[in-house]
């Protein structure tokens, strides 16, 4: 047999193996082939519209006219605009007051509607409210509701004789400001406390068992489970929370168009003030681009500062 | 009647008073003729594309859909027609100009066409037909008109920005006309708020009614925003005189105006919170509609003369123009001219309810003028406008300013209290040399 065998068959030619062999089978550069549809998109409709931006903010665009490169010229000048800087705080303020009352109250909702109670479904449905009508539509109510003259506000005040006149809600500096930062809040909370409370639910409740079997009081429980448990979540709701709220436009446009007096120009709408209805393109772009530093920062704080955790951060789990 | 040459219909209709307003078939023979007559003959085959601000009176849009539909029925070329708020016709001629498509035409605000002159199809022969036809242009007009020695558009109508007041309640305060001059109109200010009938003007960013009124003021005491070379004067003693003037009559104004836009004083004034403003004919004619009792005891008057002397009212122009892209260029010429011939306008302008205000002088005569004393003033306020942007160019400086607010702003600063006068006047001043450098 095994003489029959010898030189049956003639061993196939072993020949070198190719760099394009290695490649074919390289699972990495399959990758790279099926991420390409992805990166195109990226770059088509994220990456090249900031760089354009970021382009335009360089040059003394006008609406309708190419602009040439004029380097630092627009930040220069905003650097002197205190109007600029007006929108600066009041994007600051806007963003601060807002998140940190939403995260308060949504946190608070979420806690609650994780209690069993009669017509749970109902009433998380309810909740979403606020976030399903479109933000223009709430708007109008809202400008409607803090109307000079037509205020419901004011109207049930004076009706129960607690004041005499008006509120002036949106023609008042102080006033208007607090008037929108409140509807920005109404219509945050539900998003907050929706996705607050799906990290609720992820929290296994043998701790909580354990815990009370220990003696933990409620705030222990809060403090030492649900809340080190919940970080995660709240990195990533707070993140996009003030990510919204820093780049709010509609609400203001609404409401104010930044008026009174510019005292709630936001750095969108402001941005949106010079760039299309001036018509300063430019400018207006240099205004959009100076709110990439903030929006960084405010990343970098919620994701480095509440993610604690390798995994967390993409590596295994410690 | 398809022997009638427009000739012969002008002359008769001139004989029936020049204002019988065609309709139906009538309306169709008269275009035809007008088509076979007019000096512009459309392009074999073409099809034209307007964008125009969106209407603020309904029977106005409706008698302009009617006019279209008998040009396209005499000449054969469909017009394709769309409508966006006034504010963001710019936005979107500019873009056009820019990339050289889009619609023929556009329909918008203050000085549009001179955003790119050089973009706009040269209408001066448009402009010395209707001029001839129809009583010459009014001044401020050929302004708008105008770039060099050439029309880049064809200014097709004001809407008026006046005074609205209520008649009743300032007879009690004692006053039965409204005040001329501004002085008056301070005391006229303090006692009706004296009464609780107060008034307001809008300091928010209200396109219109704000822009209108501030410039008013500001002009009445002798301030400018530039001098006639475009340098900026805006920081002068008239300019403190002005805001000053301002915040004296805003702290007789009813609280709450710093908020307002454009629709608010409209709302405030049809639900008698408020008893003067000023406005376009868009109060007076709702109250027709729907409160007759404000109707009845509203009228209409000029805004108050100040120290200069002389009127100083600022009114909304809307002018047409026609890219320079178009392929029809005939087609565009022969329809601006069709629009803006006799048959059409009367019965449009009528239809518009004192809304719009032609700046042709023979249209003096529409009945729309007279038939209600009240509409009466409007009549006028193409005469009686300034340009945007004062004694400078119109343009797309003075444009920038008004679209910016940056006057606007200054008076606000001032009247709320948030900066001194000097303040708010550095402030317009710096941003004004950025603007007219």
């Amino acid at each position: 047999m095994s003489i029959a065998l010898q030189g049956a068959k003639p061993a196939r030619e072993i020949r070198e193996v190719t760099a394009w062999d290695r490649l074919k089978v390289n699972k990495n550069w399959l990758g790279a082939w099926f991420m390409l549809p992805a990166a195109a998109f990226l770059i088509l409709f994220l990456a090249y519209p900031l760089g354009l931006g970021v382009w335009l903010s360089f040059t003394d665009a006008r609406l309708g006219r190419e602009g040439v490169f004029v380097g630092l010229e627009n930040y220069d000048f905003l650097r002197d605009d205190p109007v600029f800087w007006l929108s600066v705080f009041n994007t600051i303020l806007y963003t601060t007051v807002a998140s940190i009352i939403k995260f308060a109250i949504g946190l608070y909702l979420a806690l609650l509607l994780n209690e069993n109670m009669p017509f749970k479904a109902i009433i998380r449905a309810v909740v979403l409210i606020p976030f399903i009508v479109p933000t223009v539509l709430s708007a109008i109510a809202f400008w409607w509701l803090f109307d000079p003259q037509f205020s419901i506000i004011s109207w049930s005040l004076k009706k129960m004789g607690l004041i005499t006149q008006n509120i002036d809600f949106l023609g008042d500096v102080w006033n208007a400001r607090w008037s929108v930062i409140f509807a920005n809040i109404w219509r945050g909370v539900p998003f907050v406390a929706i996705t607050l409370l799906a990290g609720l639910q992820t929290v296994s409740p043998s701790l909580y068992e354990a815990a009370t079997i220990d003696g933990a009081s409620p705030w222990q429980r809060f403090r030492f489970i649900t809340y080190p448990l919940l970080t995660p979540i709240i990195a990533v709701v707070m993140t996009f929370s003030v990510l919204f709220t820093f780049t709010d436009f509609q609400l203001i446009w609404v409401m104010t168009r930044g008026g009174p007096v510019n005292a709630t120009h936001l750095m969108a709408t402001f941005s949106y003030q010079r760039a299309i209805m001036s018509g300063y393109l430019g400018e207006g772009a240099a205004i959009a681009t100076a709110m990439i530093p903030f929006l960084l920062a405010a990343i970098m704080v919620s994701w480095f500062g509440l993610q604690r955790r390798k995994w967390q951060q993409g590596a295994d789990n410690d | 009647m398809t022997d009638l040459t427009r000739r012969t219909l002008v002359k008769g209709a001139t004989a029936f008073g020049a204002i019988s307003a065609l309709s139906g078939p009538a309306l169709l023979d008269w275009a035809k003729a007008w088509a076979q007559n007019a000096p512009w003959k459309p392009e074999k085959g073409a099809k034209l594309s307007m964008l125009r601000w969106k209407y603020f009176v309904q029977a106005e849009d409706d008698a302009f859909v009617k006019l279209i539909d008998a040009f396209t029925k005499a000449t054969g070329v469909p017009v394709e027609i769309s409508r966006e708020s006034y504010e963001d016709v710019q936005p979107k001629a500019s873009v056009a100009a820019n990339t050289g498509t889009g619609p023929d035409l556009f329909w918008g605000l203050y000085s549009l066409p001179h955003l790119f002159p050089q973009k706009c199809l040269d209408m001066t022969d448009v402009a010395d037909y209707l001029g001839k036809a129809h009583g010459g242009w009014v001044d401020s007009a050929v302004k708008y008109g105008k770039s060099g020695n050439k029309w880049i558009a064809i200014p097709i109508c004001y809407s008026g920005a006046l005074i609205n007041w209520r008649v009743e309640a300032s007879k009690k305060a004692g006053w039965s006309q409204f005040p001329t001059k501004t002085d008056e109109f301070l005391e006229y200010a303090k006692a009706m708020k004296a009464q609780g009938t107060p008034g307001g003007f809008a300091l928010g960013h209200a396109s219109g009614d704000g822009n209108t009124w501030i410039h008013w003021c500001l002009w009445a005491q002798g301030g400018q925003v530039v001098d006639k070379n475009d340098k900026v004067t805006i920081n002068s003693p008239e300019t403190v005189k002005a805001l000053d003037y301002a915040k004296a009559l805003y702290g007789h104004m009813i609280p709450g105006v710093a908020s307002w836009n454009d629709a608010s004083n409209n709302k405030a004034f049809l639900a008698k919170e408020i008893f003067w403003t000023n406005n376009g004919i868009s109060i007076y004619v709702a109250a027709q509609n729907s409160a007759k009792d404000i109707a009845e005891d509203m009228n209409h008057a000029y805004f108050p003369v100040g120290p200069v002397g002389k009127p100083t009212e600022l009114h909304l122009m809307y002018p047409i123009l026609a890219m320079t892209y178009t392929k029809n260029p005939q087609a565009c010429k022969a329809l601006i001219a069709f629009m803006l011939d006799a048959q059409n306008f009367n019965p449009w302008i009528q239809a518009a309810k004192g809304y719009l205000t032609h700046c042709l002088n023979e249209y003096d005569a529409n009945p729309i003028w007279t038939s209600d004393p009240k509409n009466t003033p409007y009549r006028d306020v193409a005469k009686r406008s300034l340009t945007a942007g004062g004694l400078g160019s119109v343009g797309e400086k003075a444009a920038t300013a008004i679209a910016d607010f940056v006057v606007l702003d200054m008076f606000a600063n001032y009247c709320t209290g948030r900066e001194d006068a000097k303040g708010a006047i550095a402030g317009a001043e710096r941003q004004l040399k950025r603007i007219y450098r």
